[in-house]
Formats: C-alpha cells, sequence, structure tokens
C-alpha cells in the first residue's frame, strides 16, 4: 500500500515538471560546474562543492515553486512585491554596506538578504497581477500605474547603488508592460524621452559607473584601473581560438589575470578553455531556454501566465546578454552574473525560481482548464 | 462573442510581440557570437600573443664575468658567491615594516637602507633586490630559523667581484661598479643592451673597463611563467649564459709588488715593460687604493677620502700625469744628434760650466764646468752645456721631428684607458695651446732648454719607458699591453693576443750600441753607480731631475707645501745590457734628485726580476754625493726668459 502511495506522490511531483527545461537546465548546471571548478582550481576548491549545495538547493526550490498553480502564484504576487518593496525600504534605511553599496539587510543578525534580488521576480509578478485584473478595460490609465509600480523600486536599486539589479528589474518589468499590448507610440515616445534624459542620468552616475562606460568605449585608455577588466576578459576570449586551451589549462584564468572569475567574468574561463565551441554550446543552451520560455508563454491559457513567463523568459535573456556582452567587451562593464554558471546562491535561487514558476505556468494549463 | 474576439485579437498581438522579441533576442545573439567570432576566429592570434606576453617573463641570467690573473696565474680578480637577504616587494604589503623587522634579526646599516631605495627606484616591482649583502653564516642561521614569518624575503646566493691582491697593481686591474647613465650609453654606443640586461656592473678603469666586452660574458635566458602578482610559477625553458673570458696579464706580480713597496710612502710612477715585445711587466701609481671598496658601492666616506685626498691615489700617474723628462731626455737627444749627423760620438766640446745664448747665460751645475767633454762623457757625468749646445744646433723642428718618432708627446695605445698625450713641445704646439700671439711664438731659448729635458717638456712615465724600447730594440716598435692572453673558460681555448712591430723607426745599430755603452757607464761611473754597485748583471741607465715650476691644481697644504717644490726624481734603467729584457721608468715626485730615490727602486726591481732576488728590508735612499750630484737642474741668472720656470 505504502510504497504505491509514494510512488503516487512522486508522479504527481514530477507531473509539474517540464522535462525539455530540466534538460536545460542541467546542462548549463553542468556546464557551470566545469567553469567553476576550473575558476577555483587548485585554491578555492571548495566553492566547487559549495555551488553544488547551491544547486541541489535551486534544484528543490524549482520543483516545490513548479507545484504552486499560477492562480495561488496571482495571489501571492502583492504580497511578494509588498514585502520586497518594504525590504528595499529598510535597505536603504538600515542596510549594511559592502563595496561602497547598500545592498544587503540583516535579518535577526543571521541571514543577509538581497532584496532587490526578490525584485526580480516580484516585479513581472505584480505587473503581470496587475494587467491580469484588468484584462478587459486596458487604458493609459492602466500603463501609468504599472509604471508607476515599476519605477518605484527601481529608484530605491539605483539609489544603493546596484545598477546590473535595477536593469534587470527594470528590463523584467518592462517586458511585461511592453507584452501586454503599451502602444508603440508610446514606447517610442519613451525612448525618445529616455535618450533626453541620458545626460542627466550620466550627472547623477557614480564615477566607478562613469568610468565603466567610459572604458567600454576605450579600454586600453585606462589599462590598469578600469579597462584592465575588459582587457584581461577579451585577451582570455580571444586566445582561447576555436578549440580553447583545454580544461584547467586556461593561462589568463589560472595566472589570476581574469578579475572576478568565477563570478562575473566566469564567460572569459569558458571561452579561454573550450573556445568559440563552447561559446557556441552556450549561447545555444540559453537561447534553447530562453525559446522554451517564450513557447510556454505563447501556449499559457490566463494574461497573468503569458505576461509572466513571457517576462521571465526576457530576464534570462538580459541576464545572459548583459554579462556576456560586458565580458566580450561589448557592453560596459555591469555587475551581472551569467546565469546558471556563475558561482553564487542567491542568483542561482532567483533563477530557479523563475524556472519552477515556467513549469508551473506549462504543466497547470491543462489542470486548471 | 465580442469579448471572445477582444480576447482573440489580443491573443494575436501578444504572439505578434513574441515573436518579435524571439527575432529581437535572436539578433542580439547573432551580434554576440559576431563579436566572439571576431574575438576568437579573427583575432585569435593577436590575442594569443597578448596572453603569451602577459605569462610570460623573460628573465636575464647573468653570465660570470672573467677573472683576471697576472703572467704567472697569481688571480688578481674573481668571483665569490656570498649570501644576500633580498627582499621581491610585489610579495610584501609593507616594506618598511619588513625592514624594520628583519633588522632586529640582521644588522640593517642606513647604508643598506640607501641602496635599497636607490635599487626599489630602478627596478620592476616583481624583482628581487638585495637589502643586505655579504651575510655571515651565523647572520644566514638566525635568518632562515625566522623565515616563516617573512614571506617575500629570501636568502640568495650572490657573485661578487674581488681583488685577492688589494691595492696592488689597483690602476691596472680597474674596478667594477654600478652601471651609470655614461655607461649605459656606453653600452648602447657597442650595441650590448640585450647583452647588459639584468646586468649591474661594468668595469671602470683599467683593464676591467678596456677589456670590458671580454670579461662580461653572454646573458642566457630563462623564460618564467608568471601570474598577474608577478610571481614566478614555473620556468619554461632557458638558455644558459656564457660565462666571460678570462685575462692573462703582462704583469709580473712578484715584480709589481716590489716595485709598490719600494715607493714606500712616496707619490710617482714607474713602468717597466719588456722592451721586445711591449709588454709591461709593472706598472705602479704610487699611492694606490683598495678596489675591493668599489665592489659593493663605495662608501660616502670612502670615496671622500679618496677623492679629496691630496696625493691623488685615483690618479694613474703612470700614464696620465706628465712630467718634465729631465735629464734622461739626454741620451735621447744624443741619439738624435747621431741619427741626424749633428754630433760624431768623438766630437768634442768644452764646457766652461756655462752657455751663452743670445744675452742669455745657461748654467752648468757644476761650477767652472765640465771641461773637453764626448758624446759618452756627456750622458755619463750629465752635462748639460753639451745638450745646450746640441739643440742650438739642432733647433726645436729637428728635435720634436726626432722625438715624436721615438714615440714622445703622443699616447702609446696601451690597453688600459686614461692615457694622456703629454706634451712634445715645437712652434706648432706653442701656436696651438696659447691663445695670445704673444705666447704663441716659439723663442729660440726655450729650444735650449727643450735639449736638457727641462721646459715645455713633459711626458708620461709609460711614454718614457716606451720611447726607450724603442731605441733598445733599434728601431723596432711595439704596442705596450697588459693582457697577454684570453682564455675561453667554456672551451678552454686560449687566444695569444698578437702584438706585431708597429712601426720601424730609422735607427743605426752602432749608434744604439753606443747609447747602451753610454747608459751602462751612468750605472757604472756615473749617477747610478751607487745605487747599482755589485749588480749582478750589467745594466744601463740614466738619472733625471724634472723642474716642479707650478703648484697650479693643486691645494695650498702649509705644511706640505715645502715638500711639493722640489723636484721629481727620474730613472730610466734597462738590463741586461746585451739583449735587454726589461726597462723601467721610474718617476719619484718631490724626492729630489734621481740617484737617491729612483735609481735605488730600478735596482730593486731588476735584482727581483733578472737575479730572483727578493728585496732585503725597506728601500734606503742612496746618499748623494758632491762628485756624482747631477747637473742637469737649469739654472737661470735671468727671469727673463719667457719660459723661464719660477719656483714661487
Amino acid at each position: 500500500m505504502r510504497p504505491r502511495r509514494i510512488k503516487l506522490f512522486f508522479f504527481r511531483i514530477a507531473a509539474h515538471l517540464d522535462p525539455a527545461l530540466i534538460l536545460i537546465v542541467l546542462f548549463l548546471m553542468s556546464v557551470g560546474l566545469v567553469c567553476v571548478y576550473s575558476a577555483s582550481y587548485p585554491d578555492n576548491i571548495t566553492r566547487f562543492n559549495s555551488q553544488i549545495i547551491n544547486m541541489i538547493l535551486a534544484f528543490l526550490l524549482m520543483i516545490l515553486v513548479a507545484q504552486i498553480s499560477p492562480h495561488k502564484l496571482m495571489r501571492l504576487a502583492p504580497i511578494f512585491y509588498l514585502a520586497g518593496f518594504i525590504l528595499l525600504i529598510a535597505v536603504d534605511r538600515f542596510g549594511v554596506v559592502v563595496n561602497g553599496s547598500r545592498r544587503w539587510i540583516s535579518l535577526f543578525g543571521i541571514i543577509r538578504i538581497q532584496p532587490s534580488e526578490i525584485m526580480k521576480i516580484a516585479m513581472p509578478m505584480i505587473l503581470a497581477w496587475y494587467f491580469h485584473k484588468n484584462e478587459s478595460t486596458l487604458t493609459l490609465k492602466t500603463f501609468i500605474v504599472s509604471g508607476i509600480l515599476l519605477i518605484l523600486p527601481i529608484i530605491f536599486i539605483l539609489k544603493q547603488p546596484d545598477l546590473g539589479t535595477s536593469l534587470l528589474v527594470g528590463a523584467a518589468g518592462f517586458s511585461v508592460i511592453f507584452f501586454a499590448g503599451l502602444s508603440w507610440k508610446i514606447i517610442m515616445g519613451f525612448c525618445a524621452g529616455g535618450l533626453a534624459i541620458l545626460p542627466f542620468v550620466w550627472e547623477r552616475m557614480h564615477d566607478y559607473q562613469r568610468r565603466r562606460v567610459l572604458t567600454l568605449f576605450d579600454p586600453s585608455s585606462d589599462p590598469l584601473g578600469a579597462g584592465y577588466h575588459i582587457i584581461q576578459s577579451t585577451i582570455a576570449i580571444g586566445s582561447g581560438g576555436v578549440f580553447g586551451k583545454g580544461w584547467l589549462h586556461g593561462t589568463q584564468t589560472h595566472l589570476k589575470f581574469i578579475p572576478e572569475k568565477h563570478t562575473d567574468f566566469i564567460f572569459a574561463v569558458l571561452a579561454e578553455e573550450w573556445g568559440i565551441i563552447g561559446s557556441i554550446v552556450l549561447l545555444f543552451l540559453f537561447f534553447c531556454l530562453i525559446v522554451r520560455g517564450l513557447m510556454i508563454s505563447s501556449t499559457a491559457t490566463t494574461l497573468f501566465s503569458r505576461l509572466l513567463a513571457a517576462s521571465i523568459s526576457m530576464v534570462f535573456f538580459i541576464y545572459a546578454f548583459v554579462n556576456i556582452g560586458m565580458v566580450s567587451g561589448f557592453l560596459p562593464v555591469v555587475g551581472v552574473p551569467l546565469p546558471f554558471i556563475s558561482y553564487g546562491g542567491t542568483a542561482l535561487l532567483t533563477l530557479m525560481l523563475g524556472v519552477g514558476i515556467l513549469m508551473s505556468i506549462q504543466t497547470h494549463r491543462t489542470l486548471t482548464k | 462573442m465580442n469579448d471572445f474576439h477582444h480576447k482573440q485579437r489580443e491573443l494575436e498581438r501578444f504572439r505578434r510581440r513574441l515573436l518579435l522579441a524571439l527575432a529581437f533576442i535572436f539578433s542580439l545573439f547573432c551580434a554576440l557570437f559576431s563579436k566572439l567570432f571576431y574575438l576568437q576566429v579573427l583575432r585569435h592570434d593577436h590575442y594569443t600573443t597578448l596572453a603569451e606576453s602577459n605569462r610570460i617573463s623573460l628573465i636575464p641570467i647573468i653570465p660570470n664575468r672573467g677573472n683576471i690573473l697576472d703572467r704567472n696565474g697569481v688571480i688578481l680578480a674573481r668571483n665569490y658567491s656570498a649570501f644576500t637577504l633580498e627582499i621581491t616587494p610585489s610579495q610584501i604589503e609593507n616594506i618598511d615594516k619588513t625592514i624594520a623587522a628583519l633588522s632586529e634579526i640582521i644588522k640593517i646599516e642606513p647604508k643598506d637602507r640607501r641602496r635599497f631605495n636607490r635599487l626599489l627606484q630602478e627596478s620592476r616591482n616583481f624583482d628581487s633586490i638585495p637589502i643586505r649583502t655579504q651575510l655571515s653564516d651565523e647572520e644566514v642561521a638566525s635568518f632562515s630559523a625566522r623565515r616563516y614569518r617573512f614571506p617575500g624575503v629570501d636568502i640568495k646566493a650572490r657573485l661578487f667581484r674581488e681583488y685577492p691582491e688589494g691595492n696592488a697593481a689597483a690602476h691596472v686591474i680597474g674596478y667594477i661598479g654600478r652601471i651609470n647613465q655614461k655607461d649605459e650609453e656606453w653600452i648602447r654606443a657597442e650595441y650590448q643592451e640585450s647583452n647588459y640586461k639584468g646586468t649591474e656592473h661594468i668595469g671602470k678603469i683599467g683593464v676591467e673597463q678596456f677589456y670590458e666586452f671580454e670579461l662580461h660574458g653572454t646573458t642566457g635566458y630563462a623564460q618564467l611563467e608568471i601570474d598577474a602578482n608577478g610571481r614566478a610559477v614555473q620556468i619554461l625553458s632557458s638558455t644558459s649564459a656564457v660565462p666571460g673570458n678570462n685575462l692573462k696579464l703582462t704583469l709580473d706580480m712578484g715584480l709589481q709588488k716590489v716595485a709598490e713597496s719600494a715607493f714606500i710612502d712616496r707619490r710617482g710612477a714607474l713602468v717597466a715593460l719588456d722592451p721586445r715585445n711591449g709588454a709591461i711587466l709593472a706598472m705602479v701609481s704610487a699611492p694606490t687604493f683598495d678596489p675591493n671598496l668599489f665592489v659593493d658601492g663605495i662608501r660616502s666616506d670612502d670615496w671622500e677620502e679618496l677623492n679629496n685626498n691630496i696625493d691623488k691615489p685615483m690618479l694613474n700617474r703612470a700614464i696620465y700625469s706628465a712630467y718634465p723628462p729631465g735629464s734622461t731626455f739626454k741620451p735621447m737627444m744624443a741619439m738624435a744628434a747621431l741619427t741626424e749627423k749633428k754630433r760624431t760620438p768623438q766630437q768634442t766640446i768644452y764646457d766652461p760650466g756655462y752657455f751663452i745664448f743670445g744675452n742669455h747665460r745657461f748654467l752648468d751645475d757644476k761650477p767652472g764646468g765640465h771641461g773637453i767633454v764626448d758624446m759618452m762623457t756627456s750622458i755619463v757625468v750629465s752635462c748639460n752645456t753639451y745638450y745646450y749646445q746640441l739643440a742650438a744646433d739642432m733647433g726645436i723642428d729637428l728635435i720634436a721631428r726626432f722625438m715624436g718618432g721615438l714615440g714622445l708627446g703622443k699616447r702609446t695605445g696601451i690597453d688600459i684607458p686614461g692615457e694622456s698625450d703629454g706634451i712634445l713641445p715645437s712652434p706648432e704646439w706653442k701656436e696651438k695651446r696659447f691663445k695670445k700671439p704673444e705666447q704663441q711664438k716659439w723663442y729660440a731659448g726655450e729650444t735650449i732648454s727643450v735639449g736638457i729635458g727641462q721646459g715645455y717638456n713633459a711626458y708620461t712615465p709609460l711614454q718614457m719607458a716606451h720611447a726607450y724600447a724603442n731605441i733598445l730594440n733599434y728601431g723596432k716598435v711595439f704596442r705596450p699591453h697588459l693582457v697577454d692572453s684570453i682564455n675561453n673558460p667554456s672551451t678552454n681555448e686560449t687566444r695569444t693576443l698578437e702584438y706585431p712591430i708597429t712601426r720601424q723607426i730609422a735607427l743605426d745599430p752602432k749608434h744604439v750600441d753606443f747609447i747602451k755603452k753610454a747608459m751602462a757607464g751612468v750605472n757604472k761611473q756615473g749617477t747610478g753607480a751607487r745605487a747599482f754597485a755589485n749588480a749582478p748583471y750589467e745594466s744601463g741607465g740614466k738619472t733625471g731631475t724634472a723642474q716642479v715650476f707650478s703648484l697650479r691644481g693643486q691645494k695650498y697644504v702649509s705644511g706640505r707645501l715645502r715638500e711639493r717644490l722640489r723636484d721629481h726624481a727620474w730613472f730610466i734603467a734597462f738590463a741586461p745590457l746585451e739583449n735587454p729584457t726589461i726597462v723601467a721608468a721610474i718617476l719619484v715626485e718631490n724626492s729630489g734628485f734621481g740617484a737617491q730615490y729612483a735609481a735605488p727602486i730600478a735596482r730593486r726591481i731588476f735584482d727581483y726580476y733578472l737575479a730572483g732576488k727578493a728585496p732585503e728590508g725597506a728601500l734606503v735612499p742612496v746618499e748623494p754625493e758632491e762628485e756624482t750630484l747631477e747637473g742637469e737642474a737649469e739654472k737661470h741668472n735671468s727671469g727673463e726668459n719667457p719660459h723661464a720656470p719660477s719656483p714661487n
């Protein structure tokens, strides 16, 4: 009797998992482990072990979230958003300053959490929720309110300051508004307005942020300062060639020329040791992940599900694009990790939460019909 | 229905936008791919080069400098390995703190700190820089025990230059010192920059400088893999250094030391060479200095001492200081007279004790004169009047031409730097030397003093030895030299340097033999007789006295002034009489008569060199005798001569 019930239990859980997404994510994580191992070899090899634990935890979170129906998720959305927003205000007041940024808040002095990370998922959820609630009466007012919901938390994240996260949160929110059907006129208008306020944004930027933007255009202008990261990572990528230097044989990696090689710059490790073959495999895996997400979105049954799935897919894309673009000297240096590959638990949990939501949307489709 | 229709339209728009997003994503991925393609495929070679130059550092391996030996294999300069305490700044957070902690274990003097700071500025951050050199065994042990406390600090074995003979022949051997800007220009001019990467020292004077590129060797290279902090990870490849060549000098260190000790505390110079080939057997410049002081960077107080010393120990008097030859000029004048057919040996003159030229009376120093004097007597008794007359008969142009032919008044081309030309007076020389027209004119009276080796005449001891060697060789001229052969320690091949006859002076062998006989007379009955009494070999010689007529350029020191106004003593000697194997020019500054101080030095070195007799006790000056006192000092009874030297 009993084994049958357990079997049934596992069967019900498995029913809410998407095999295609699992396959893609497992591939990505494997690539990630290979790279983290190399980036930590031989001095910090314990990182490899803790990354395995991070992955297992994140994987469990994904399975858990996949069980929650989109309907329930929708009800959670306002709570999630409000909690995140309050925490952002709390960070602004009592946050811990690390490396010149106030990003973390210490809860009971035990765990440090980064509320801006919550916003990466809470933002598309609240906006999808809001558009879903006003599905039949989409007016300009709806878009204005959604704009406010988007802007407020971003202001606090920018104040920390955290350019990378605000970019991701902004992109996630904007994609919801875009998919909800914001008229092209307004989009164009915003683009023009955005260009117009660029000089003011430049004024408000921190020196290090400005330097990063400037060195993007000419990394060699500051070879030992802000340009050093970009120069060394492009050398790593370029010297990798077609087939790469071989696992654990990247000279740029192992002679410590690549900064932050296990986190933000891990793509340079991959490209140096596995060459353009490795780069193509990674780009392909990301593309598959995004396409699968968009497919789930296009077949989702409710507006909330559609918008959320599409937005999460866009977050994955922005993550990957901004990171690889930065490491290869295509975009300015913005502190964004490479999804599923970079070492670190927080980003991984957020990403797998997103994958779990995608699975929930995909697998609850027929069940909630 | 309417609602459904509306929813349908919404869904279509949503899917349109999804497709649009997909296209956007795809195109940006394509952009990323093209960037990666550009980096990894198109520019791969470029970035590979960058990555390689990032990780590979060429470290020069400095070759061992060649040794310098004397003709019998006595080591004059060598390298020894000593422990140094070295700091690699890139591996240390706070250099000052580290040094402070180190100084509790090992004595670090302010001098060490200064040198370290200087080296720190000159070197790259990941070079290892010595803070202390020549650690004792106790210091090595005491640091090794506490080594774990000092990451980035190491004990290394380095090679140091050492001159085991100390201050003996220091001017000849020279010394090495740190490469300065002038040396760098020299290295560049010789296209040796790549070979000197990593080399810190270079020859400064003497053989060390002249044969720098023989002694240095070829620098090797190690390819090191370094990390972003400049730390060496592994050696990729290496080309070993080729050690520098060893030099065997012509110098005889035994002879050199006998010669040096004979100077006691007097200033002066000595050049002894083998007339048969120009090999320098001994070269003294007294006082001397200890080249070992320079090896590790000279201490400022030592430098002050050497530099400000009134006796100028750093000056190589043997090749740089030019002195009037005095009566040592007379045998050469006699040679000139015979060669130019102005006199025969038998021709006599009457010496009343003076020579009248124009309205001047040039005095012989023997009151009443020598009476009837032939050429032989003129040399043996050093008769001034004979040469006053001879000079007047020959004229300055002929004298200058002949003496120039002997090699006087120009550099001999010896293989150490720092030689001076000396002064061979002539109307052309005077015209070049002086600015004012009245000074440029040559006065016939000046020729008369030139005839006895005074006046403007000034030659280095080396030139004098060289000129006499040329005469003794019957006119065959060899370049005076210090290096006999060069040994390559890698192949153990020895290359003996060739010193062929550079030119032939037209001299009649009969005349040469006559001059030799006359000079032998000096050592038998003349001014050299007392110094050479009972010598087990036959020798020739000639004393001379160089007038000191100016203290220009010397600092006024009241107590010593009088001493420094005394005349310089010369002695030229050679032996054996038949086929001489050694000729020596000796100058003792401010010692008065040549016979008194200079001649005994010649006796000592000849005894050692020819009879193997080591000198016993300190040199005792020969007491001057009434009869053998020289008469060469030009005594003027009037101050009207334009060249007239004045002791004031």
